[in-house]
């Protein structure tokens, strides 16, 4: 039911968290985003940190993600994803294209579903704080 | 089948017996038990019913019955939609209540669900937190109009046993027909149908290392019990079940329940001396959370939660192990086991269940280690989860706002 490159983003990223952008950045820092998003309840949380430089581009992320094997492996395609974009390139990413690059079935959409919400939650708080 | 993997979830289906495999293979050749046991004019015909009323004694003495009490089926889920819908059509003019519970398999919930739909009330009780349903409950909940009570022996999620010999006399008294669903019993727990007051009880034969395919249902003779058919075709069973006889599948299950009559003492001592190792390897892990209790429990089960993992990864991160979960994030409902929920766990908790089932061939081996990697791949998920962050840095997490999508 998992495809195989599902398979292979969850085992890399459990086998060497550091190396797959695991972890976390200080909430206060005044470049650091953090968007939180999902609930206990339904089977998953993902927890997206952004670091911003002076030119709105996105220089680092860390995330922590409980979910599935699909909703680990979204979180660690949206990272690769998000480093080095500008935060507009950032807000265009769509859950399809994470959804088309990890082969999701319908009933695992959710799991990218979740990783774009994330993302724009990590933006939207970021901005906040330059505001 | 990559034979590093380790096979427990023997609660789900059991491998054959070799022995019973031996035994189906002499009914399917032109030179073995072939025939059709409902052919009264040959010799074909003659063997193959005297091989099906073999294995009939062997499933009758094992549950201490008379052979005649026993009703071949195609498994445990129609022994269930027959013994329920069969009963409640046919005694429908005594009443129309039925009495069930929350955490019964979908054999029984599903024919329950059925029956509302023909008109029957059905109470769906609640256990208590351990899985278990007593006679105070039900007593509760009995009314007048109660004509069948369908409670299973062995819950096939947590291995939480009920006290069915004391549901019975309560049953028996108060004149309601007592169906047990005792797939997950035969050769784990001993049942003694001359002494228990259950009038309908399900078999199973894959559960119990016989062939799938193939059940059986007990009907009592003393106080009869009578059921409305859901399949015609022929009149074989006395009645109760058409179709032809699978000689070979009956033959397996036969086969196997009178290996489970022999040897189900040493089995279970064996699989409890497991079971314990198992435990003590494992529960030194924090936040973990057995699911039932060990006083009332078979230990062929262990049903543990491991907070603030979900199950789904856990099982993908356990991926030389078959084990199954209880949550069902893999159903598009994203809804956790709902077994658990009817035991009140906390979502987290019911979503992060594993079920780890032993059996007949599980080895020392193989459990310590299962125990190991176990305790590798649950700290590695919590290190990628965020609520195992929460929980270590002392937030309480009922109530943080979630945004749900």
């Amino acid at each position: 039911m998992y495809s195989r490159k599902v398979i292979q983003k969850f085992e890399e990223t459990l086998n060497n968290p550091s190396a797959h952008n695991v972890g976390r950045m200080d909430v206060n820092a005044k470049n650091v985003g953090t968007g939180m998003v999902g609930a206990p309840a339904c089977g998953d949380v993902m927890r997206l940190q952004i670091e911003v430089n002076d030119q709105n581009v996105i220089t680092d992320c860390k995330f922590k993600t409980y979910g599935c094997g699909s909703a680990i492996a979204s979180s660690q395609q949206m990272i690769e994803m998000l480093i080095g974009k500008t935060l507009e390139e950032a807000k265009n990413i769509k859950d399809r294209e994470i959804a088309d690059l990890l082969e999701l079935p319908s009933i695992k959409v959710h799991c990218s579903v979740l990783a774009e919400d994330s993302i724009k939650k990590a933006i939207a708080d970021y901005e906040s704080k330059k505001a | 089948m990559k034979n590093n993997l380790v096979y427990f979830d023997y609660a789900a289906t059991c491998p054959v017996d070799p022995r019973v495999a031996d035994k189906m293979k002499d009914c399917l050749l032109i030179d073995g038990t072939f025939g059709n046991p409902a052919s009264r004019s040959h010799e074909f015909g003659w063997k193959a019913d005297e091989a099906v009323e073999k294995a009939r004694l062997h499933v009758a003495n094992l549950v201490n019955a008379d052979s005649r009490e026993i009703v071949w089926t195609s498994g445990a889920t129609e022994s269930d939609n027959l013994a329920i819908k069969g009963a409640a059509r046919f005694y429908k003019d005594k009443g129309n209540h039925i009495i069930t519970s929350k955490i019964e398999h979908k054999a029984v919930l599903d024919p329950c669900r059925q029956l509302e739909r023909e008109g029957f009330e059905v109470t769906y009780l609640d256990p208590d937190e351990n899985g278990v349903i007593t006679v105070e409950n039900i007593q509760k909940h009995v009314k007048d109009s109660t004509i069948l009570l369908s409670i299973m022996h062995i819950n096939n999620e947590l291995g939480a046993v009920n006290d069915i010999e004391a549901i019975g006399k309560f049953t028996r008294e108060n004149k309601i027909i007592f169906h047990v669903d005792a797939a997950q019993s035969t050769g784990k727990l001993p049942i003694d149908l001359s002494n228990l007051e259950v009038d309908l009880m399900s078999f199973s034969g894959h559960k119990t290392y016989g062939p799938k395919g193939i059940g059986a249902l007990y009907v009592r003779r003393k106080p009869r019990v009578r059921l409305e058919a859901l399949i015609h075709g022929g009149g074989h069973e006395r009645g109760f079940r058409a179709g032809t006889l699978p000689t070979h599948q009956i033959v397996g299950m036969g086969e196997a329940f009178r290996i489970a009559a022999e040897e189900m003492t040493n089995d279970n001592k064996k699989i409890a001396e497991l079971s314990k190792i198992f435990w003590k390897e494992i529960s030194g892990i924090e936040e973990i959370y057995l699911n039932g209790s060990f006083d009332n429990k078979v230990p062929n089960i262990t049903n543990v939660s491991f907070a603030y993992i979900e199950g789904e990864s856990l099982i993908m991160a356990l991926k030389d192990v078959a084990v199954s979960s209880g949550s069902a994030c893999t159903s598009a409902s994203l809804e956790p086991s709902y077994v658990l929920r009817a035991l009140g766990r906390a979502d987290e908790l019911a979503h992060s269940s594993i079920r780890f089932s032993f059996g007949r061939f599980t080895t020392e081996k193989e459990v310590k280690m299962v125990a190991e990697t176990t305790k590798k791949v649950v700290h590695q998920l919590r290190e990628l989860s965020p609520l195992w962050d929460m929980f270590k840095d002392g937030v309480d997490l009922e109530k943080v706002e979630w945004v749900t999508h």
